[in-house]
């Protein structure tokens, strides 16, 4: 398998002004802080983390939608964060997102067509008989009628928006999709049927996916590998049948315990086994010292207050940033 | 015994292009202490089900067509607001899905506790921040004094649902509704918030009924479960039996169509189709357009309710044939 993105020491920090009228400071908000991660051709790299924890931020500077602050992204051997406009543009081809509110994310006064078309239009194709078949072709793949093309956004649920914005993102035969909490803004039983889609389209296009969610049992689904993010860093990576078998790093540990159980006669073992996670998560702006995760971490050695846990590969194919496993 | 008896509920909105029905002949009980899931999709009614009981919903536009709610020998639906509002808090209290937007910024939070605290009983000053302090405790706030002063805006989300649960328990209510209470957070805060309404159901005693989408909230907290489809309740049966066995297809799809931990499926079942809206909803059975298991006399009349042995009721009619299988 080869490495399609590889990500090293990316950082990303946002100022924020603090303080009041008079003593005005910028405090930077570490949204992402050195963070390595690879992801390779055709697989689909989960990545979890509890709100705020950076996950989307990172989504967004693998595909340079927003600049790094500090390190590098290869986009199949090149660096995508030092290309100019014109080649920065030419790579955008291959790297497209799929956002979370399928509601925000279209615009109201477009037809369906015009949407879908967009992406073409930037790219230097004129409307033509070809440009309209590669549409109408694109919306059938998504699994929409072809009299969609003329409607307004307005007049779809929320699923068959989002497979609008997936035909979107589709149009330029990308190799590299960010899906960005794709389904979680949907009913349930709509869910299933965007995944199942997101997973046919993978196979039929060759695609490779970055799957950003917090539902844990959605991306042991889709996934092949798992990221879990914490406060800005990656904790853990590793298949998911052994991420979610043997979790190592306590985060992980709370967070599949947190899990909701799938049948009530599993409940009283799910409430004995349940390491109850306390207090909240610290805010980006302060991250505590040492390992970002010892505030809360059931397990917490002095060193974690102190060092940060270097990532380690206690097999092969698996890394973990933790004490208690370096 | 139950508690809250809702029977044959019906709710409509008048809207620019006509009288749109929420709810159709909504029948629920809740019995004492007992923690009834009510399970449903976006537009199934379950909201509204539920600020109808607490007499919530202006009206105009809501219109109750139908129906009665009996909480303590009355009918909360003929109560004159002044009375309805003495209910409200020591009789039934309720949970927001939203604790962003459900607490009143410019106030402390120990401030908003209090007020609902002198609203309903006549205590000493003292008294009611002791009682104040004491439901943030319970809640699970630490050094809760000195939190009291704290503005909604200083707390995270999972801290916000729990000033908001010691809200709704400051005049210790016999029941609770607590509508999608988890849906706005993380995991592991949505594990802390659901342990803690066990929690306080057991010391407590209350009875909650506990509005959700999410199937794995039921299967962790609700003794019984009702599920709701475009308006109306589909099923309703003791937890156990709904899991093993679903008597609605709806209620089947929706436990089959959400991936779990535990198993290693390559594709999910999806239920096709949307949700219809309300002014477009079907002849005969509201789930038919989306049923896998649809014959010609589904589409032609609404099904009832119907029980299947003790405590199982289902709205379908082929529901002896899924109940003999």
């Amino acid at each position: 398998m080869t490495t399609l993105i590889e990500a090293t020491g990316v950082t990303k920090h946002f100022p924020v002004r603090t303080g009041g009228f008079l003593r005005r400071t910028i405090t930077p908000l570490r949204a992402v802080e050195n963070v390595g991660l690879r992801v390779e051709t055709g697989e689909t790299l989960g990545l979890v983390g509890e709100s705020g924890c950076g996950k989307s931020t990172l989504g967004r500077l693998l595909i340079r939608l927003i600049p790094t602050t500090a390190g590098q992204v290869l986009f199949d051997g090149t660096d995508i964060t030092t290309l100019g406009h014109r080649d920065l543009r030419e790579a955008r081809k291959s790297m497209q997102i799929i956002f979370q509110d399928p509601y925000g994310a279209l615009n109201p006064r477009m037809t369906v067509e015009d949407i879908v078309m967009e992406p073409l239009f930037i790219h230097g194709a004129k409307r033509s008989a070809e440009t309209r078949a590669s549409v109408a072709n694109m919306l059938s793949m998504v699994g929409l009628p072809s009299r969609a093309l003329e409607r307004f956004p307005h007049e779809f649920s929320g699923g068959q928006r989002q497979r609008i914005g997936i035909a979107r993102a589709l149009i330029l035969r990308p190799r590299f999709v960010v899906c960005d909490e794709p389904v979680s803004a949907l009913d349930v039983s709509v869910q299933a049927q965007i995944v199942n889609l997101l997973r046919d389209l993978q196979r039929e296009l060759g695609l490779t996916y970055l799957f950003i969610a917090h539902d844990l049992a959605v991306v042991k689904h889709i996934s092949d590998r798992v990221a879990v993010m914490y406060l800005g860093k990656i904790v853990e990576v590793a298949e998911k049948r052994e991420l979610y078998a043997t979790p190592l790093h306590p985060y992980t540990q709370a967070l599949i315990a947190a899990v909701p159980v799938d049948h009530p006669s599993r409940r009283a073992r799910g409430r004995a086994e349940r390491q109850r996670l306390d207090g909240d998560i610290p805010s980006p702006m302060h991250p505590p010292s040492g390992c970002r995760f010892h505030t809360r971490c059931p397990h917490v050695m002095p060193i974690c207050r102190e060092q940060e846990p270097p990532v380690t590969e206690p097999t092969p194919g698996r890394n973990v940033a933790c004490h208690l496993h370096s | 015994m139950s508690i809250l008896e809702i029977r044959d509920l019906t709710t409509a909105f008048q809207t620019g292009s006509g009288q749109i029905t929420a709810i159709e002949n909504v029948n629920l009980d809740l019995a004492e202490g007992e923690i009834l899931g009510v399970v449903g999709e976006s537009g199934s009614g379950k909201s509204v089900t539920a600020l109808t009981v607490m007499g919530l919903l202006p009206r105009p536009p809501a219109r109750i067509l139908s129906g009665t709610v009996r909480f303590g020998g009355e009918d909360l639906l003929r109560l004159s607001d002044s009375r309805m509002q003495r209910i409200r808090g020591p009789g039934i209290a309720m949970v927001f899905q939203e604790p962003m937007t459900s607490l009143n910024p410019v106030f402390p939070i120990g401030e908003q506790i209090m007020e609902t605290i002198r609203a309903h009983e006549n205590l000493s000053q003292k008294d009611v921040f002791a009682r104040a302090v004491e439901m943030l405790e319970k809640v699970g706030i630490p050094s809760a004094s000195t939190r009291m002063a704290d503005y909604p805006h200083q707390l995270s989300g999972g801290q916000r649902q729990r000033v908001m649960i010691a809200i709704a328990l400051a005049c210790r209510p016999r029941v609770l509704i607590a509508d999608e209470p988890t849906t706005a957070l993380d995991v592991t805060i949505q594990a802390q918030i659901l342990d803690l309404l066990m929690d306080l159901r057991d010391e407590l005693g209350m009875a909650i009924m506990i509005i959700t989408h999410n199937m794995g909230v039921i299967a962790e907290t609700a003794d019984r479960v009702a599920v709701m489809y475009a308006g109306r309740v589909v099923e309703e049966a003791p937890v156990a039996r709904m899991f093993d066995g679903p008597l609605h297809p709806y209620t089947t799809g929706l436990l089959e169509c959400v991936p779990s931990l535990a198993d290693d499926r390559e594709r999910l079942v999806a239920i096709p189709g949307t949700l219809p809206e309300p002014s477009r909803r079907p002849p005969g059975c509201r789930f038919a357009p989306r049923c896998s298991k649809v014959i010609a006399a589904c589409r032609e009349t609404l099904p009832p309710l119907e029980s299947y042995g003790t405590d199982h009721r289902a709205a379908c009619i082929r529901a002896s044939e899924w109940a003999a299988a």
